[in-house]
């Protein structure tokens, strides 16, 4: 197994990956925290990243949460992204971008 | 009561991201069985216990999210009386040719206030459970292939004007208010659950603030053992779960809720209480919303808010 070490600039957190699954699912197998995680499956959108190094296997995602301009600048869903080498990251996506307005209040988690 | 009008969910059609990875996920994970191709590239399922042609449709697309959610009505007379019924509610109509989706006869499409599509259609071929109608078996090898839902149950969708929804749906359509979840003031609904039968629900709506979103289709299973069974494929196949296996308070449904290879939220549950025109609605105050939505944990869950596609 070849893992690489993946480190999310907004907080710090550092963890290795294993090359065969998503940053995403990296991090969560870990019991890491910093990207939002939502389907994983490249359709809501919760866990977008910005890749500011490293180089990386990408698969489709929706269209609706990354144009393709926004692709080829590295903006990409960390659900969608396995890494190939060491990488950094930092978090775009708002876990709350969608609530409901008139819910805005927090809501006790 | 006799069951006329509008009879049940009849199809779901949900936008995938790669076709290939969604058809062995329906096939093989899911136990769907799969009905045909058509030329647009549709792939059609059908539960294994479900008698009509399909109940779930995939087409891939840029982004995922459902397409149409339809419902079955009894006669094609019936068809006739509720297009012209829409139309004079003020609700636009439009008419796709029989053919159109396998072996499904015409229907009628027009978008509810939350800015979904939602069809009524008549006939669709029925192609059986795979079982005789004459001295049948309990069940057949599809029953225990994969997940293996016996039907596609129910949905509930995301968008802006939930009470428009409830007024249609009410009044043109002929369901009726089973469930609903208050926001903080006491009066707004933040959610409702409506039935057209005798089921706990048939569809479902959350206020949101983006139109036309998925939250979950629903499928069927006879147990909460089977339920347990579901989530030990899902873990087999790496299938990304939201929550459960748990229960909700809303419905009492024992149920798991997951994602499909493209991120659309699906349920298996089991269980609930059947529901009859004199019941009255139950309702859940935004304190206790945790409850309502999950029994056990007893508190929302940041995904049941804000991940929807």
């Amino acid at each position: 197994m070849v893992y690489h070490v993946i480190t999310i600039e907004d907080t710090g957190e550092t963890y290795k990956c294993d090359e065969r699954i998503s940053v995403l699912e990296g991090m969560e197998n870990l019991g890491k925290k910093g990207i939002p995680v939502g389907c994983r499956g490249g359709g809501c959108g919760v866990c977008k990243i910005e890749i500011v190094s490293g180089n990386y296997k990408k698969r489709v995602m929706s269209r609706d949460h990354v144009s393709e301009e926004e692709e080829a600048k590295g903006m990409v869903l960390a659900c969608r992204v396995k890494p190939l080498g060491e990488m950094t990251v930092r978090v775009l996506g708002k876990m709350k971008k969608n609530v409901c307005k008139v819910a805005e209040q927090p809501v006790e988690v | 009561m006799a069951m006329t009008g509008v009879l049940r969910p009849g199809h779901a059609i949900v936008r995938v991201l790669d076709l290939e990875e969604s058809i062995d996920f329906y096939t093989n994970v899911m136990g769907l069985v799969e009905t045909g191709r058509d030329k647009l590239g549709r792939v059609y399922f059908k539960c294994w216990d479900e008698r009509d042609h399909n109940s779930f449709v995939i087409q891939q697309a840029p982004s995922a999210g459902i397409e149409a959610f339809a419902f079955k009505v009894r006669t094609k007379a019936d068809l006739e009386k509720f297009d012209s019924d829409l139309r004079a509610y003020g609700c636009p109509t439009e008419r796709v040719a029989a053919g159109d989706l396998l072996e499904t006869g015409e229907r009628v499409r027009f978008k509810i206030p939350t800015g979904h599509l939602i069809e009524l259609y008549a006939e669709k071929k029925e192609v059986g459970n795979g079982m005789s109608n004459v001295n049948p078996e309990a069940w057949c090898a599809a029953a225990e292939k994969g997940i293996a839902p016996t039907r596609m149950d129910h949905c509930l969708l995301y968008g802006g004007d939930i009470d428009g929804n409830q007024k249609l749906f009410k009044e043109v359509l002929g369901f009726d208010l089973v469930e609903r979840v208050k926001l903080e003031d006491g009066t707004t609904d933040l959610a409702i659950w409506l039935t057209t039968s005798i089921k706990a629900h048939d569809i479902a709506f959350v206020r949101h603030a983006e139109d036309g979103k998925l939250h979950h289709v629903s499928f069927l299973l006879d147990s909460w053992e089977k339920v347990l069974r579901a989530a030990d494929i899902m873990s087999m196949n790496r299938v990304s779960i939201d929550i459960g296996p748990t229960r909700h308070g809303i419905t009492r449904g024992t149920t798991i809720y997951f994602f499909d290879p493209s991120g659309n939220r699906l349920e298996t549950f089991s269980g609930g209480y059947q529901w009859y025109p004199d019941t009255e609605p139950v309702t859940w105050t935004w304190e206790e919303v945790g409850r309502g939505i999950f029994y056990h944990d007893r508190k929302l869950n940041d995904r049941f808010l804000s991940v929807v596609t």
